[in-house]
């Protein structure tokens, strides 16, 4: 919404006050300030010329060379316009002088005739494309009458004072007019309105002898008030007008459909007014549209129209779209000299449907959606009729026509005063808070029970006490209201998930494992990329009804896309190593369709490539990992039916007998989908379960006191035994003394079989409470040795 | 024979200065007092001698024995320190080489802010709340008082799995499950995903995040939520941080407001994350409206509550000036590394 300051001191007194001060103050009552703008602030030495004379140039067929009365002087100025004529008088930029966006004249010579300042168009002097008038689009501004050369074009225009965008809240229709600003002002800075007087001095006839009105559909239409208006005469309105519909972002067109956008502006009541005579039988009917019906709107574009449709009929075809657009059939044009004026109200449900049905959002439509009171509508098409007659644009006619079935009346409402300072943390007084609400035009009265209000039929924001507490606040100033902090002796705590979570990833990032962050919807494609066979459970997905595009259609339910996604791009950017880790939601439905919502649980994926990774390295990061979060006894068995992956290289991770996920180098045909060129590895771990099973809970064991002894083994074994066979063995055989076995090489070769492999463990064995004999050792150092033999041939090599 | 034993300790003692090693040192050590060494040779030759000459000769061999290995105690500290001085020398190292990097994961810049945030409020008594990222209508509109014709309910703004199913524009859901589980007092943050049908560009993206608190009990004021919020700015953006509330519109809270803080980077003097007004917007607030505690079985008679929200993408933006949001999907390692 856009307020000319000018146009706003027409109701309240403000020329005393300070712009900043005004916009910030008013910011603070509840009209945000979007932007404040200084009208020709970049315009200098613009000032009016009189054209003498108009002559060709010698040199160019294009350009003409004209002699200008500037006041003090007269001037020549070469100018290639096409719309001037002698004794136009147009702004005239002179040697010095600037415009807006920099522009600076200096004297010149063009193709040989001398220049002394520059002639300007309309866009030239800073108006928008959009508000400039049709005749004044191309070419010079002329100026519509006769100045006195030399005078500042700046205040022959009224190119000057600010003009404050406001964002007007949704709940606050009442603002998007001069006079809701006015009367913010009026609350906010404790002023005086001045309401326009309206008054009409001459009129003719009666209406009800021109025009006559039916609603039909009551539902839609709330009121329906006309007036009429003969002897028009269509002409420019003048540049005050046209001057503060420019400022306010409309359009200046012609006077009668100017004035009825002023008063729209002014009154927040969108007019409309009808070519009288092109209304078949002067008869306006208000009904619902024909299905299917065709319908061409004073834009000129054909509008497919449905039956939930409001319309604006005359005798016998649609004339309009109610409270969006009139139509091309009864437009006010150049030969009109009879108009209807229409200042109806429409419910707000109505006008919101058919103008999103038509896509086509107008000044009118937008306040209508919003609410508009329908108790202006008289002193709005009053207020036409009296600018009419001022404007000696026709003459107007006698009568009202008026249905308006059920008045809207003031609501009554009560309010506590106790109530109202125990939610704000106030003191206020009932007298200041009466004060207050009556500078809102809200009339007060008080019992026992507290205030008695009647609110404004133009606050119908305002429906229940706590819309009184927002008024007394934000009029009595939120910067006014105390700093406290709320009492209680609440604690702030995580969840146990929650500081499971946080242990994991501070763990992950110890391993070297960097956290990214992906998109919850994925492309129904990643199945494909990573191999996934059609009848896969993990493509039943949750579907959006209205992605923005394919590749977001679908909530995930594997993050394993997701990381590819992120490592090839991190690849294709040359970055050499990537370890990385998400723990997110995959989205897991019940049925599909989905008509419940979905399982949500979190999913721990990781993702690797680079020098000196290899599937041990995601391996080790996981059990170090694990290792800290308390897991124990978690096994990683071959998986060779994975299709994301290398059938040899590939795990699940399991703990007591539980799959918790699976890990391993991806599948070189994944790897081609997503264009990894080098070694990747990845990995998706069920997170739901991790968490269950995380034991943050330390008991202390005692420190070694006794000696270990350490006997190292090489066994040679098949190539196709597992070394987590061997170890399983040890451990099952080692009792209570075996403390460690590791494995400290591998090796075939020479000296060793085909098909056979050496693999050399330490084992550490010791007492918790004596030091070990030699016998003990030996003991069980040769069962162990006498199981691997037994069960998987194990040779001890010498 | 004593002219022999001091013959001895001369030259044992002119070897030993000689001697510029501890082999070298050694071998005298052996040659003199060895097993077979010249002074053991002379003692065990002291059996010929007479009882009177005995004990004074063994006196003079005991001093010989001393002088000689008393100097070679000094002689070995002194080879070993020279020795010790070599062996440093020779071990300098450019100590300007590159260090042998430990590779440290790092966190996303987005958690890294959140994770200081929930501490924040951890502080002043908040718990954190956590609630589906796919949501119901009810819970994402209707409970919290949205009108039934708020164009933020439409299919161009909100992503639908079917008429009564949604991906949560807000976390403010997460408040009334909250509302519906637990009786006053409730004091929590819920962060958490949100989605709304915005085309990706520079400042908008489909999928974001928010940050939202409620408190409700007996006798919560605005002016509480002015301090809570206050306090907050504070230690987020520094103790000297101002705080503006503006009236606004929510349909989920009366009374509502949007919080500016005093710019954190140029303190209010203008600037360009500012973009020169000294304030920048991060907040959304109000007193939790009567209509949605009673939808979540609250008596307003009896409690009151404040509500207020924020974006953690955009807080993450102004924080670390980022100029683009969609970073924050992308996981550009080179980007994520430098939080």
């Amino acid at each position: 919404m856009f307020v000319p300051l000018k146009w706003l001191k027409d109701y309240v007194d403000i020329d005393h006050m300070d712009v900043r001060k005004l916009s910030e103050d008013l910011e603070m009552s509840g009209s945000k300030v979007e932007a404040v703008e200084v009208l020709g602030e970049e315009i200098d030495k613009v000032v009016v010329g009189k054209i003498l004379e108009i002559q060709r140039h010698p040199n160019a067929d294009k350009l003409l060379v004209t002699k200008v009365d500037v006041g003090s002087e007269i001037i020549q100025i070469v100018t290639g316009a096409d719309n001037i004529q002698e004794g136009h008088y147009v702004p005239i930029v002179l040697v010095g002088g600037t415009l807006p966006g920099g522009v600076k004249i200096k004297k010149g010579k063009l193709r040989g005739e001398e220049s002394s300042g520059m002639m300007c168009s309309a866009k030239e002097l800073g108006l928008v494309d959009k508000v400039i008038p049709a005749y004044q689009k191309d070419g010079i501004y002329i100026l519509d009458q006769a100045y006195t050369p030399g005078d500042d074009i700046k205040g022959i225009l009224g190119i000057k004072g600010h003009v404050i965008e406001f964002e007007i809240t949704p709940n606050r229709p009442d603002c998007l007019s001069m006079l809701g600003m006015a009367r913010e002002t009026a609350a906010t800075f404790n002023l005086d309105m001045n309401y326009p007087e309206i008054k009409i001095n001459h009129e003719h006839g009666n209406i009800e002898e021109v025009a006559s009105v039916e609603v039909l559909n009551t539902d839609f239409c709330r009121r329906y008030a006309a007036r009429a208006a003969t002897d028009i005469v269509i002409k420019p309105s003048p540049e005050w007008m046209q001057r503060r519909l420019m400022e306010a972002g409309v359009r200046p067109i012609s006077n009668i459909v100017d004035i009825t956008n002023y008063v729209m502006l002014e009154m927040g009541q969108p007019l409309h007014a009808f070519d009288l005579n092109m209304l078949t039988d002067k008869k306006i009917i208000v009904k619902q549209a024909e299905e299917g019906s065709v319908f061409t709107t004073l834009d000129g574009t054909e509008r497919k129209l449905d039956s939930s449709m409001l319309m604006i009929c005359d005798g016998e075809k649609p004339v309009a779209i109610a409270g969006v657009m009139g139509g091309e059939n009864s437009e006010v044009t150049d030969e009109t000299r009879a108009i209807l004026l229409e200042s109806a109200n429409f419910y707000n449900d109505n006008v919101r449907a058919t103008s999103k049905k038509l896509g086509l959002r107008t000044e009118a439509s937008a306040r209508f959606e919003k609410g508009v009171d329908p108790n202006i509508a008289l002193n709005a098409v009053n207020r036409a009729c009296q600018l009419i007659e001022e404007l000696g644009a026709g003459k107007i006619v006698g009568g009202i026509i008026d249905i308006y079935p059920n008045k809207l009346e003031k609501r009554s409402l009560k309010a506590r005063p106790q109530r109202i300072n125990d939610l704000l943390g106030t003191k206020l007084s009932p007298e200041e808070i009466s004060n207050i609400l009556q500078k809102l035009e809200i009339e007060v009265s008080q019992d026992e029970e507290g205030l008695l209000l009647a609110i404004p039929t133009f606050r119908q924001d305002i429906t229940e006490e706590i819309d009184i507490v927002e008024e007394v606040a934000r009029i009595y100033g939120y910067n006014r209201i105390d700093v406290t902090i709320p009492k209680g002796n609440s604690q702030g705590a995580k969840t146990n998930g929650q500081i499971i979570e946080d242990y994991a990833k501070k763990y992950l990032n110890a391993a070297g494992v960097t956290e990214i962050s992906t998109y919850s919807f994925v492309s129904p494609k990643g199945f494909d990329m990573i191999g996934l066979p059609e009848e896969s459970f993990m493509r039943r997905s949750v579907k959006l009804i209205n992605p923005l595009g394919e590749e977001n259609s679908i909530m995930r339910t594997t993050l394993m896309p997701n990381m590819l996604e992120v490592l090839s791009r991190n690849n294709n950017r040359n970055v050499e190593s990537v370890k990385a880790f998400e723990i997110g939601r995959v989205f897991l439905p019940h049925s599909i369709p989905v008509d419940q919502l979905p399982i949500e649980k979190p999913v721990l994926t990781l993702g690797m490539y680079g020098q000196n990774i290899d599937f041990f390295t995601m391996k080790g990061t996981i059990e170090s990992v694990f290792h800290n979060l308390g897991i124990q006894n978690i096994a990683f068995t071959p998986e060779k039916n994975h299709p994301t992956f290398h059938p040899g290289r590939c795990a699940n991770l399991v703990w007591e007998n539980h799959i918790l996920g699976v890990i391993g180098e991806i599948h070189p045909d994944v790897a081609e989908n997503y264009d990894l060129e080098v070694r990747t590895y990845l990995g998706e771990i069920d997170f739901n379960i991790v968490l269950q099973i995380t034991r943050l809970d330390r008991i202390y064991k005692a420190l070694p006191k006794y000696p270990a002894i350490t006997r190292d083994i090489a066994l040679v074994v098949k190539d196709e035994v597992y070394v987590k066979q061997i170890e399983d063995i040890i451990k099952e055989n080692g009792g209570k003394l075996l403390e460690q076995v590791q494995l400290f090489d591998v090796y075939k070769g020479k000296q060793i079989k085909e098909g056979y492999k050496s693999v050399a463990y330490a084992l550490t064995y010791r007492g918790e409470d004596r030091t070990l004999t030699d016998e003990e050792v030996v003991k069980v150092h040769d069962k162990i040795l006498n199981q691997l033999k037994e069960k998987l041939d194990a040779q001890l090599r010498d | 024979m004593r002219e022999k034993l001091e013959q001895i300790k001369t030259l044992a003692l002119e070897e030993i200065v000689k001697a510029q090693s501890m082999q070298e040192l050694e071998q005298v050590r052996i040659k003199y007092l060895g097993k077979k060494g010249e002074l053991t040779a002379v003692l065990r030759g002291m059996g010929g001698l007479s009882q009177e000459e005995r004990p004074i000769v063994g006196q003079i061999a005991n001093e010989v024995r001393e002088a000689i290995e008393n100097s070679l105690g000094s002689a070995v500290e002194g080879v070993k320190a020279i020795e010790k001085n070599a062996r440093l020398a020779v071990e300098t190292i450019d100590v300007t080489m590159p260090g042998k990097s430990q590779e440290i994961g790092h966190r996303h810049p987005l958690n890294v802010v959140l994770d200081e945030i929930k501490g924040i409020f951890m502080g002043m008594g908040f718990k954190i709340a956590e609630g589906p990222e796919v949501e119901t209508v009810f819970y994402n509109f209707d409970a919290l008082n949205a009108p039934q014709n708020h164009p933020s309910r439409d299919l161009s703004d909100t992503f639908y799995i079917s008429e009564d199913i949604l991906l949560r524009t807000q976390t403010s859901p997460v408040q009334v499950r909250t509302m519906e589980r637990s009786k006053p007092p409730i004091r929590v943050i819920s962060p958490g995903r949100c989605f709304r049908r915005d085309t990706p560009d520079a400042t908008h993206s489909p999928m974001f995040h928010q940050i939202e608190g409620l408190v409700v009990d007996k006798n919560i004021t605005m002016a509480d939520l002015k301090g809570t919020l206050d306090l907050f700015a504070k230690q987020f953006f520094g103790v000297g941080t101002k705080t503006k509330f503006r009236p606004h519109y929510f349909p989920f809270t009366e009374p509502s407001a949007e919080v500016d803080v005093s710019c954190f980077k140029c303190q209010g003097a203008g600037c360009r994350v500012c973009k020169g007004s000294g304030w920048i917007e991060i907040l959304g607030a109000g007193m939790v409206h009567p209509n949605v505690l009673k939808v979540c079985g609250i008596d307003p008679e009896v409690y009151s509550g404040f509500a207020f929200g924020m974006g953690l993408d955009r807080i993450a933006m102004l924080k670390h000036e980022i100029d683009d949001i969609r970073l924050f999907f992308e996981n550009d390692m080179r980007f994520i590394k430098q939080f």
